[in-house]
């Protein structure tokens, strides 16, 4: 039966209007689940399209893009004896959760490195391209590089973490026509050709932004991550109307000048982020075509994991692997070889979705790009649904101007000590004082960001930077300045609180909340995500 | 005497009766009869060697035996005498179906350490390629050899038509087959020159080839040997292979050698070197020097552990 569900095409994404005889939905719940009954006639759910299928022989067509590549000679023309190369490629942030190996990093950078040995380039550096998320363990590194790589790099000190606060390891490229500033990692900057391997699990991803990002620092990154440029994003998915974009592509324009050539290597994965089988395939399923296998496997999911201590219950979704399969692979030059990727990102993810609502609903998953392998604290519950989830749309948001966003999330007021120290201040002193994004941004960030224990902790242990939760706050800038109220449902009133929204035990007590400011009966629009999909709302 | 007697029970000595002796003592029909002079007798059937039917080996009692042989005490001897370190299995992400693990050979240690490495989904459906005139000597032996390992009848001394067609037809089956090129384990520590068998297989049936390298094996049983001695092992995988259009057996055969060669290097150093080695044809080889025996035992160096011999410490008197 599984087979034969994969055989036929995979199905566009859904909008379903709730009826009497819809089941009730799923909602994600961090490392749980909430079943809700939507009212019926003036709610609809957004179901995300089905995978699409990966490609037949990723490794084929991996060599085909970087002997055909886009506007660029082909990779083996590029390299050659006693020249200088370095690999930079996506962090642990990328894909979500973690695929199976092997990592389409280690597919891409294996033939890559076997094409440099054809050449015989010695001096060969890998740096994983992280900016100021924290440094990847070696466990992680041998994950997304497997163990072949890992083994010959790592020994030699040739594999690494970025240190955007190297002060020996940063090098100034320039500056913009906006007077902002390009810097780069030295090593990647002085090398003969940077090749960049990216993994786009969501239309932000890739282009400029990799390498104007990802082997930047501070005083770079400071001029697009701040809460002008998110509030000026409508939205940051969609690049043409993104102001972070517009940012990046005009560094972009200075590395191009001042900096080392770029051989832009970008891959997109499909949807298939529980599997077609297994236990957690259920959660990729419409409810009404769960089987009674489905139900008994998801029954028995729900109490385990009701049962299990939330630490427990972490470690089991931890070791969740996705079953991403590639859908593309395109190498050259980075605006065209981002044009593609970005074709290919909305193929598996755009569903088409005819206007706005009052409330928005969402249940946020157990993961998101900054708590791989850690906790998902208050600030990163926020931007994950003000910020990625809100975010996902085309055209403009689902919920109108001074609607309601509702979140499904238990929000526990705990921290990941070793990797988010600075989210602990920044959420038990700042946000106690104000949740303005602009305020917060003009009174703490230059003192977190050049705080030199968080600076050493970012350097040394495995810590994201000073100011990595000030980023977080403003990704969530534009859906705070958009909405009337955010709820969350399920959630530690204390630490819901302290964030500025208002906790809810129900659904049903958060729509009643919501009519308070969007007036009765409001439309209601659910978005099924994950897996993931985008609202192309007209 | 009496009844002693007459059974042909005779007593010599303090030495007890002996069943087998006292059948020899009595004649036909007690024993075989002889044939007679300027007849020809007809051939008897031959049920070893490669005649071996191992059919019965690859039904489900017999597959759910030598399941739990694997997964049970041949795991726990392999995981104490070899410590096996093993890499490249996720070159086989994108294997789909049978497939012909190709492996160097040293040991008798390599077939269980394969067999407890090679991943699902092939791990319990492969058959291996076994020496028919070493293993199926006898019927206990095949059998044994067919249940434990599921091992299959190959012939080595000469082309044979029958164990082709027989691995073949498994192949054909959905069974992997685990086969080794070099026709017997190493003499001295070296390789030896790859045979055709597994790079036919694979044109034949349209399936690729899995070069597989085995390292260290030689120091925990090599040939000669009976008595095993514990060390670490490495098992390394390589990237599955095809053959290309028109390519026929000997020059596939060939690239096989050179993948498992490079496998070899990469084992021993890493994989960029070894790599950048492959691409400049300085592997090296499995082989070894094509000189004098002592020479080539030189340039085994650490690779080859020399036995030790307890010296005595005062002569036999």
């Amino acid at each position: 039966m599984a087979t034969e569900r994969r055989q036929r095409a995979p199905r566009p994404g859904l909008v379903l209007d709730v009826d009497r005889s819809t089941p009730p939905i799923l909602f994600h719940h961090g490392e749980g689940f909430r079943l809700e009954r939507l009212p019926a006639g003036r709610s609809r759910v957004i179901y995300p399209a089905e995978p699409l299928p990966g490609l037949a022989d990723p490794e084929a067509a991996i060599r085909d893009a970087l002997l055909n590549p886009l506007d660029s000679d082909p990779l083996p023309a590029l390299l050659r004896p006693g020249m200088k190369l370095t690999i930079a490629f996506d962090d642990i942030s990328l894909p979500l959760p973690p695929m199976r190996r092997p990592d389409i990093r280690q597919r891409v950078i294996e033939q890559v490195l076997d094409m440099a040995a054809a050449a015989g380039v010695d001096d060969v550096h890998l740096i994983a391209a992280l900016a100021l998320h924290r440094r990847m363990t070696d466990d992680e590194l041998r994950h997304a590089l497997g163990e072949r790589v890992f083994d010959a790099f790592a020994p030699q000190d040739a594999l690494y973490n970025h240190d955007a606060e190297d002060p020996d390891g940063m090098v100034v490229l320039g500056r913009t026509d906006h007077d902002e500033l390009v810097t780069m990692n030295r090593r990647a900057a002085e090398s003969d050709l940077l090749v960049y391997v990216n993994i786009n699990l969501v239309a932000m991803d890739g282009g400029w932004k990799s390498t104007a990002t990802g082997l930047a620092d501070y005083w770079s990154l400071r001029h697009h991550h701040n809460v002008h440029t998110m509030e000026h994003s409508r939205s940051f998915m969609d690049r043409p109307r993104s102001e972070l974009h517009r940012s990046n592509w005009r560094q972009g324009e200075v590395i191009k000048a001042n900096g080392p050539p770029i051989f832009q290597i970008e891959t997109t994965v499909n949807n298939n982020t529980f599997g077609h089988d297994g236990p957690l395939a259920v959660l990729q399923k419409r409810e009404w075509e769960w089987s009674a296998r489905d139900r008994a496997s998801f029954m028995a999911m729900h109490a385990g994991l009701k049962a299990m201590p939330p630490a427990a219950c972490r470690g089991v979704f931890g070791r969740w692997l996705a079953p991403y399969e590639m859908t593309s692979v395109q190498a050259g030059a980075v605006e065209p070889v981002h044009e593609s990727t970005t074709a290919n990102v909305l193929a598996q993810h755009l569903v088409p979705v005819q206007g706005q609502t009052d409330v928005l609903t969402m249940g946020l998953p157990y993961i998101c790009p900054y708590n791989v392998n850690s906790v998902m604290n208050p600030i990163l519950v926020m931007c994950l649904g003000l910020g990625y989830f809100f975010n996902l749309y085309r055209g403009q948001p689902l919920v109108r101007e001074g609607g309601v966003v509702i979140m499904s999330h238990p929000t526990r007021w705990e921290f990941h000590p070793v990797h988010h120290p600075s989210y602990i201040d920044f959420f038990e002193q700042l946000l106690a004082e104000t949740t303005d994004p602009a305020e917060l941004e003009a009174k703490y960030e230059a003192q977190f960001a050049t705080d030199e224990w968080y600076v050493h902790l970012y350097r040394t242990s495995y810590a994201y930077h000073g100011v990595h939760p000030f980023y977080m706050w403003y990704w969530g800038a534009h859906a705070l300045q958009w909405l009337g109220r955010v709820i969350v449902v399920g959630g530690d009133p204390r630490a819901v609180r302290r964030m500025g929204f208002q906790p809810a035990s129900t659904l049903s007590d958060a729509l009643e909340m919501a009519s308070d400011v969007v007036g009765p009966s409001p439309t209601i629009t659910h978005v099924h995500n994950p897996p993931i999909l985008m609202a192309d709302v007209e | 005497m009496g009844i002693a007697h007459d059974l042909g029970v005779v007593r010599l000595g303090n030495r007890l009766p002996s069943p087998i002796r006292t059948l020899r003592a009595r004649s036909f029909p007690y024993r075989a009869p002889t044939v007679p002079g300027g007849v020809e007798p007809p051939e008897a059937l031959r049920r070893t060697g490669v005649d071996f039917d191992t059919g019965w080996s690859r039904r489900w009692a017999a597959r759910m035996c030598r399941a739990a042989i694997v997964e049970g005490p041949m795991r726990a001897m392999v995981q104490v005498l070899a410590s096996p370190h093993r890499t490249g299995t996720d070159r086989l992400a994108d294997l789909d179906g049978p497939a012909v693990f190709a492996s160097n050979h040293h040991s008798h240690i390599d077939t269980p350490l394969l067999l407890t490495s090679i991943p699902e989904p092939w791990r319990h459906k492969v058959v291996v390629g076994a020496a028919s005139d070493y293993f199926f000597g006898s019927r206990a032996a095949g059998a044994t050899a067919a249940l434990v390992m599921g091992a299959i009848p190959i012939e080595r001394a000469r082309v044979g038509r029958r164990s082709a067609d027989l691995a073949a037809g498994l192949i054909d089956d959905g069974w992997s087959l685990l086969i080794y090129p070099e026709g017997g384990r190493s003499p001295d520590g070296w390789g030896q020159p790859f045979r055709g068998g597994a790079a036919y297989l694979s044109v034949r049936c349209g399936v690729p080839v899995v070069p597989i390298h085995v390292g260290g094996t030689g120091s925990i049983l090599r040939k000669g040997r009976t008595m095993p001695q514990p060390a670490e092992a490495t098992v390394t995988f390589g990237t599955p292979m095809r053959p290309e259009d028109d390519e026929r057996a000997p020059r596939f055969a060939s690239r096989i050698e050179d993948a498992v060669t490079a496998l070899a290097d990469e084992a021993s150093t890493d994989w960029y070197s070894a790599r950048k080695r492959a691409h400049a044809s300085t592997s090296g080889t499995l082989t070894g020097p094509e000189v004098g025996v002592w020479r080539r035992q030189w340039a085994l160096g650490g690779r080859r552990r020399t036995p030790s011999t307890r010296s005595r410490r005062w002569p036999d008197l």
